[in-house]
């Protein structure tokens, strides 16, 4: 073929690959609906459901916030703006799939079952609130940034040597991308096939870092395309769309066993926690576009016209939501405080004798140390030879 | 049933083998555990018996591997994870220390991690120092996880056993220097419980105390020693979380001295941490302060001499034990 008859050589101009990036928006922030996407993706039961979930956590986030303000609760991250992704995802998946989030899915962790007072717990400084029980399939909330990611992919590809029909969903955000968990969670996944589906909630902060100096790309969800992984953007303030990304997702990963990247694009409406002040880094216009995207106006809009809803509804929801709330914030006050003999019960499977001293002498000043706490004959076993 | 004489990498492998076929939950996974019978050759034969399923090649990252062996044994399986050497867990410290040790406990007992990370410890032999890294010091500060440093064949297969059966996260340190090293092991099953030392050698002058690899330094030690007239009681600690106090207390309670023999750096180490609870137990029985050896406090050397001139070595822990006996 070199050189034939037909002329010289040309070295042929090929593409190794190509892709784009399919973004998904159903419910718009104008009201419009894409029918065609849309249509009996959720039952307007369901809709009202999803939309009272929202109301129900918008609401907790305003009064943990008032609960931090005034001195009842420690440092507490708002989901306020991030509802629609989580709750979609678990409103989606099977309760034996599992949730493993960070710290803004209180949405989706309260429609798995999670109760409120467990997240108020937490965030009041009491570990009891992450003993999150083992049949709700969530893992506890990661505060590092990233690591989630990798528990994800472990648990999924437990799931997948027990030949478990069940998938993972991990959560993190537009900065977690930037880690190195993010990346090895990826490519494993990809390459040893375990079925996770990688939810990025893009909110366009890392704290008071701007997404473009985490990722030069246009998208991250192509992020996933380095991975062989396939890849959508979404409307992340569209309930619809999110929906309608975690079915797709599901069923590709449920039934290839592969990984699946969505990216939800949406916003952080308050400041990344009550210990952070957003106004010093972003401009109010920026949010006042986004408070005009919030996605629980667009839902309740879209309930509205299609007479599911009306405002006295809504004012029964908002007082129902208040008596609930109060409830679990006073469920979440009202819990003894932990035995300060407590820290010691989960170090591990069984307690050795050392921390049992520990936990026995700890009113001393020697914490078990002192040569005289020690029982006779105890915590000196023999020594054998073999 | 007999004893036969295998080498320390071969009861690694039969502790590995025994308990996967025992246990299905049982894994192994790390870079080229399986198709290549693993770097150091330990898993050799592993994957053409258990198969890609159980015996895993990932891709070369410590931190993914470390942290979805934690997700894996969250959902109940019981990973083995091969780090090759000790060296390169540093890149996985956020899943093997502020995830592993510390998942029961943030989960309110909802979650243990019953995971074997595993791989060589300490001075390989002119690797330089990025691979030469000794890291009993480091993480065994941590509570949450234990920590085997198997000194001979016998004791690495029965405390490996008693690892993959664990129930927490075990930290188990091997050494490439002692991978060829040939010891008895029977072909019966047995177990080496958690926080049993072993006296390895009787003695009535001065108590040695150490693990791993330095084990042997000590005996030689006392070898050479024993011919100067000085007995010594070599206590091999096989595992410094749990620390098996009492074994070394009853020792010093005879000879009176104590002498540890530790291949980390001195600041904050397990010799350290041995010391100081052995001064708390025998405050009226020394006759002599605490005296430990450990390595220099640098980098480990490239240069051969130097390497072994850096270790806890015999010659050094000889000075020490003459001190403490007054034999100087």
């Amino acid at each position: 073929m070199f050189g034939s008859a037909i002329g010289p050589l040309i070295m042929p101009i090929t593409t190794a690959f190509k892709t784009e990036i399919e973004r998904i928006s159903i419910l718009d922030e104008h009201g419009n609906f894409d029918e065609s996407l849309g249509k009996d993706l959720i039952p307007n039961a369901d809709l009202v459901r999803l939309y009272e979930a929202m109301s129900a956590c918008r609401f907790l986030d305003e009064v943990a916030f008032k609960l931090q303000r005034s001195g009842r609760m420690g440092t507490y991250p708002q989901n306020m703006g991030q509802e629609a992704p989580s709750l979609g995802a678990a409103y989606v998946l099977t309760k034996n799939d599992w949730l493993v989030t960070c710290y803004r899915e209180n949405c989706g962790l309260f429609w798995r079952g999670v109760p409120m007072e467990s997240i108020l717990m937490h965030w009041m400084g009491d570990e009891r609130g992450n003993a999150i029980p083992r049949e709700l399939h969530c893992t506890p909330i990661a505060i590092p940034i990233g690591t989630q990611m990798l528990h994800a992919t472990g648990l999924a590809w437990a799931s997948k040597y027990r030949s478990e029909p069940h998938i993972a969903c991990t959560f993190f955000g537009d900065g977690a991308t930037s880690e190195g968990d993010f990346h090895e969670a990826c490519n494993f996944a990809a390459n040893l096939e375990i079925p996770v589906i990688f939810f990025c909630q893009n909110n366009f902060w890392a704290i008071s870092v701007p997404g473009k100096i985490q990722c030069s790309a246009p998208t991250l969800a192509q992020r996933g395309i380095a991975y062989g992984m396939p890849c959508i953007q979404i409307d992340g303030n569209d309930i619809f769309a999110v929906v309608y990304a975690v079915k797709k997702a599901a069923a590709y990963t449920r039934a290839t066993s592969k990984p699946y990247f969505i990216e939800a694009v949406t916003y952080r409406l308050a400041d990344h926690t009550t210990a952070d002040d957003a106004r010093r880094y972003r401009d109010q216009a920026e949010v006042d576009i986004w408070k005009q995207r919030d996605p629980l106006i667009r839902t309740r809009d879209l309930m509205k016209k299609r007479k599911l809803w009306n405002d006295s509804k809504e004012s029964d929801l908002q007082e129902r939501l208040g008596k609930e709330i109060a409830a679990a914030v006073a469920r979440a006050e009202g819990i003894a405080a932990p035995d300060r003999t407590d820290f010691f019960n989960y170090m591990y499977s069984e307690l050795p004798s050392d921390l049992i001293r520990q936990r026995e002498t700890m009113h001393t000043h020697s914490l078990g140390q002192d040569p005289s706490q020690l029982p006779a004959g105890a915590a000196m076993p023999t020594a054998t030879a073999h | 049933m007999s004893v036969r004489m295998i080498e320390y990498r071969e009861a690694l492998r039969e502790a590995m083998s025994e308990e996967m076929r025992r246990d299905k939950r049982v894994m192994l996974l790390g870079e080229e555990v399986a198709q290549y019978n693993g770097a150091y050759k330990v898993s050799r034969g592993m994957l053409d018996e258990f198969g890609a399923r159980r015996v895993i090649d990932t891709p070369i990252s410590e931190s993914g591997f470390a942290g979805m062996a934690i997700g894996a044994a969250m959902l109940g399986l019981r990973p083995i994870v091969e780090f090759m050497s000790w060296s390169f867990s540093l890149v996985a410290a956020d899943p093997i220390l502020n995830n592993a040790p510390k998942m029961l406990y943030m989960s309110g007992g909802q979650f243990g991690c019953p995971i074997v990370f595993r791989g060589n410890d300490g001075a390989g032999g002119q690797l330089g120092s990025t691979h030469s890294w000794c890291v009993e010091g480091l993480f065994s500060n941590v509570p949450g996880l234990k920590m085997a440093i198997p000194s001979n064949p016998y004791d690495a297969k029965g405390l490996l056993k008693t690892a993959i059966r664990d129930d927490d996260p075990v930290f188990f340190l091997e050494s490439e220097r002692m991978l060829a090293a040939k010891g008895e092991v029977p072909e019966a099953e047995y177990l080496i419980p958690f926080g049993q030392a072993r006296v390895c050698r009787v003695g009535t002058d001065c108590t040695i105390a150490s693990w791993g690899r330095p084990v042997h330094f000590a005996v030689d030690a006392a070898e050479q020693l024993a011919k100067e007239g000085i007995s010594c009681e070599v206590i091999d600690m096989r595992t410094v979380r749990p620390l098996d106090i009492g074994s070394v207390v009853r020792s010093v309670k005879k000879t009176g001295c104590l002498v540890v023999a530790d291949q980390s750096w001195s600041f904050g180490s397990p010799g350290s941490e041995l010391a100081a609870q052995v001064h708390q137990h025998c405050f009226d029985d020394l006759d002599h302060y605490v005296v430990r050896v450990h390595s220099a406090d640098v980098p480990t050397p490239y240069a051969q001499n130097l390497e072994a001139e850096y270790l806890p070595n015999a010659r050094r822990i000889c000075e020490a034990v003459r001190v403490v006996t007054y034999n100087t």
